[in-house]
C-alpha cells in the first residue's frame, strides 16, 4: 500500500516526523493548534480502529460509535467513582474489549446489509439505554467528569499526549497485524470468507479478534475525550454521524493499510476545517458533496491515485482536464 | 392491555407500514439501504404544510401531487447519481446514500428552518368500544393503509409491476427476459421517494415535524423492514403493525424510552435469529 506514496521508509518518516511536530505543538503552537493535533489523533484512533473491521476484514462496521461512546461512560463513570484517570481509561478500553468479544460472535454471523443494520442498531440502543439508565448516566441530563487541575495549557498537552499514544499504538498494532497472521487471514475473509474457511482459516475467530481490536482503541479514544470535555450526554457520544464519518475518512484515504486512515484522517479534517471557516451554514452539505465526489472519482482512496503520473504532468504543465481523468481511473 | 393501547398501537402502525413500504422495496429490488429515506419524508411533511399554508390545500387533497413530485426526484436522483454505483459493496451505496441524505437535509434546514411544524386539522374525536381516537390520526391511518394496499395491487397487476417483481426475483434473468434494469431501478426508486412522500404528507397532520426528526424515520423503517422482511408489500404492514403495537404496549407498561428501545431490541433478534422476517421468504406477490 505504502508504495504508492514511494516505498515504506518515506511513509513511516513521515509518520514519525509528523509525530514529532505533535509533540513538539504544545510548547510551540496556541491551545487552537492543540486543539486541533488532539483532534487529529482523537479520528486517527478511530479510524485505524475501524480498519481493522471495516478495511481488513471488509465488514461495512457502523459500531464506531457503539464503542467509543461505551469507553466515553465507562472512563466517565470509573473516574466519578474515584479511579484514577488513566486506570479509568485503561478500564474502559478493557470493558469495550468484553463487549466486542461478547457481541462479535453473534453480530459478525450477519453479512453485507444485515451486518451494516445490525451495527446500526448497536449504536441506537447503546444510545438509548444510556438515556433510560438516567440514575447511573445521567440519562439526557449528560454526566460530568472531574476536570483536570493544572490549567488548560497543562490539561491540553495531557490530552493530546494521551491521544497521540492511543493513535500511536493503533498505528503499532496496525503494522503488526498487516505483516503478521491475522492480517493475512482477515484479508483471506475479506476476499471469499467461505474460501478461507474451508482452507482452514478460524473466521469467527479472526473476525471476532478484528472487531475487539476496533473495540478496544475507539472505547480508548472515547474516554480520554471524556475526560478532556469533562462533559458528555447520550446524542454527543452515541452518534450517527461519527459512526458513518470515521469509515468515510478512511475510505477517503484508502481502507485496508496502515497509511490510508491516517491520509484519510489529515485530508477529511483539512477540509472541514476549511468547510467551517467558509461555510458554517452550508457544512452539512458540503460535506454530503464532499462525500459523493468521493464515491464517484475516489473509489480507491487517495493512496491509490497514481500520485507520480499527476504530479509528472503537473510538473509538464499538464491542465487540470487531464489530471481529473487520472483521479477518475 | 387496554383496547385504547391496542387502537394506539394499530394507528401507529398503518402509518409506520407507509413509512417503510418504500424503504422495503429498494432495499429488496436494488439492493440499497436507502438513508435518504428519512428526509423523503420529512420533505413530504414540509411540502404538505406549505400547501396547506399557502394554498388553503388539504393535505389529503394536496398528498397525490406531493407524492408525484417525490416521485420525479426520486427517479432524477437514482438515474443520475445512484444508478452509477448501484451494485457495489453495501459500504459504498450506503456512504452515498448518506452524503445525499446531508445534501437535502441542510437545503431543508435552509430553506424551511429547523422549527419543528405542525398541521393541525383537529376532525374531532371518535369512541370506539371505550376507547378515544381524534379523527385525523384515523383518516391519517386508513389513507396509510389504501396506499400500501394500492401499491400491492401495482406489484401485482401492472406490467411495470411484474417487471419490477422479476428484477427483484432475478435481475441477469430479468434482463434476459427483455426488462430493462436500469429503468425498472429507477421507477423503483421513484416509488420509494414517493410512498415516503406521501407517508410524510399523513405524519404531518399526527405528528410536529422537523428536518432534525429524518433519523428518527429511517430508524422506524430500518426496524418495520427487518421484522416484516425486505422487498415485500404485506411483510412491511406487518412489521408496521407490529412495530406499532409493539411501541403502544411498552409505551404503556413501561415509558416512552423504553418503547422505542423494545423496537429496536426485537428488530436485532429477528436480524439474528429469523433474518428473513416474521414472512419468512415471501415476497413474490
Amino acid at each position: 500500500m505504502s508504495a504508492f506514496i514511494g516505498g515504506k521508509n518515506l511513509g513511516l518518516t513521515i509518520v514519525l516526523g509528523v509525530v514529532a511536530v505533535l509533540i513538539a505543538l504544545p510548547f510551540i503552537g496556541d491551545n487552537y493548534l492543540v486543539r486541533l493535533a488532539t483532534f487529529l489523533c482523537l479520528f486517527s484512533a478511530l479510524a485505524l480502529g475501524w480498519n481493522f473491521i471495516g478495511g481488513y476484514a471488509g465488514y461495512p462496521s457502523f459500531a464506531t460509535a457503539a464503542f467509543y461512546g461505551l469507553g466515553a461512560y465507562v472512563g466517565a463513570l470509573l473516574q466519578n467513582a474515584g479511579t484514577p484517570m488513566p486506570l479509568a481509561w485503561l478500564g474502559a478500553g478493557l470493558g469495550c474489549a468484553i463487549f466486542a468479544a461478547a457481541l462479535g460472535p453473534t453480530l459478525l454471523r450477519l453479512k453485507g446489509h444485515y451486518f451494516a443494520v445490525g451495527s446500526i442498531a448497536i449504536v441506537e440502543i447503546m444510545r438509548l439505554l444510556a438515556s433510560i439508565f438516567a440514575d447511573f448516566t445521567g440519562g439526557g441530563m449528560g454526566l460530568n467528569v472531574p476536570i483536570l487541575r493544572g490549567g488548560p495549557d497543562f490539561a491540553g498537552m495531557v490530552f493530546l499526549y494521551a491521544m497521540l499514544a492511543v493513535a500511536a499504538a493503533a498505528f503499532l498494532t496496525t503494522l503488526a497485524v498487516d505483516r503478521g497472521r491475522l492480517g493475512f487471514g482477515l484479508r483471506c475473509i475479506q476476499q471469499n470468507e467461505d474460501a478461507a474457511n474451508m482452507l482452514g482459516v478460524d473466521v469467527n475467530a479472526y473476525k471476532t479478534a478484528a472487531f475487539v481490536l476496533s473495540a478496544i482503541f475507539c472505547g480508548l479514544a472515547g474516554a480520554i475525550y471524556a475526560s478532556w470535555v469533562a462533559y458528555i450526554d447520550p446524542t454527543d457520544v452515541f452518534s450517527i454521524l461519527l459512526t458513518l464519518k470515521v469509515p468515510v475518512m478512511v475510505l477517503l484515504g484508502g481502507a485496508g493499510g496502515a497509511y490510508g486512515p491516517l491520509v484519510g484522517v489529515v485530508a477529511f479534517m483539512a477540509m472541514e476545517e476549511l468547510i467551517w471557516s467558509n461555510f458554517l451554514e452550508l457544512h452539512h452539505g458540503v460535506l454530503g458533496v464532499i462525500i459523493v465526489i468521493l464515491v464517484f472519482f475516489l473509489p480507491g482512496g487517495l493512496l491509490k491515485l497514481r500520485w507520480p503520473q499527476i504530479l509528472g504532468r503537473f510538473r509538464a504543465g499538464g491542465d487540470a482536464k487531464s489530471e481529473a481523468k487520472a483521479a477518475a481511473e | 392491555m387496554d383496547v385504547q393501547t391496542l387502537l394506539n398501537g394499530l394507528v401507529l402502525g398503518g402509518l409506520y407500514a407507509c413509512i417503510a413500504v418504500g424503504f422495503s422495496l429498494v432495499w429488496g429490488v436494488l439492493n440499497i439501504i436507502n438513508m435518504l429515506h428519512g428526509s423523503f419524508i420529512i420533505l413530504g411533511a414540509y411540502l404538505a404544510f406549505f400547501a396547506h399554508a399557502a394554498f388553503g390545500a388539504h393535505p389529503f387533497l394536496s398528498l397525490p401531487f406531493i407524492a408525484a413530485a417525490l416521485f420525479g426526484l426520486g427517479y432524477v436522483i437514482q438515474r443520475g447519481v445512484i444508478n452509477r454505483v448501484v451494485s457495489s459493496p453495501v459500504l459504498i451505496t450506503l456512504v452515498l446514500t448518506f452524503g445525499l441524505d446531508m445534501i437535502l437535509y441542510n437545503a431543508m434546514v435552509l430553506g424551511f428552518s429547523a422549527t419543528p411544524r405542525r398541521l393541525a386539522l383537529d376532525m374531532g374525536r371518535i369512541d370506539i368500544l371505550g376507547a378515544t381516537l381524534p379523527l385525523d390520526r384515523i383518516a391519517a391511518m386508513a389513507l396509510a393503509v389504501a396506499l400500501t394496499a394500492m401499491l400491492f395491487q401495482v406489484l401485482r397487476g401492472s406490467r411495470i409491476g411484474r417487471a419490477i417483481v422479476a428484477v427483484r426475483m432475478d435481475r441477469d434473468a430479468a434482463a434476459l427476459m427483455g426488462v430493462r434494469v436500469p429503468q425498472i431501478y429507477a421507477i423503483t426508486f421513484g416509488i420509494g421517494a414517493c410512498m415516503a412522500g406521501a407517508a410524510g404528507s399523513l405524519m404531518s397532520v399526527v405528528f410536529p415535524f422537523s428536518p432534525a426528526m429524518t433519523g428518527l424515520f429511517l430508524g422506524k423503517a430500518f426496524i418495520v423492514c427487518v421484522i416484516g422482511g425486505l422487498g415485500s408489500v404485506p411483510g412491511a404492514l406487518v412489521g408496521g403493525l407490529a412495530l406499532g403495537l409493539i411501541e403502544s404496549m411498552a409505551g404503556a407498561l413501561i415509558g416512552p424510552q423504553e418503547a422505542v428501545l423494545a423496537g429496536f431490541v426485537v428488530m436485532l433478534a429477528l436480524l439474528i435469529f429469523k433474518p428473513t422476517g416474521l414472512l419468512g421468504k415471501a415476497g413474490y406477490e
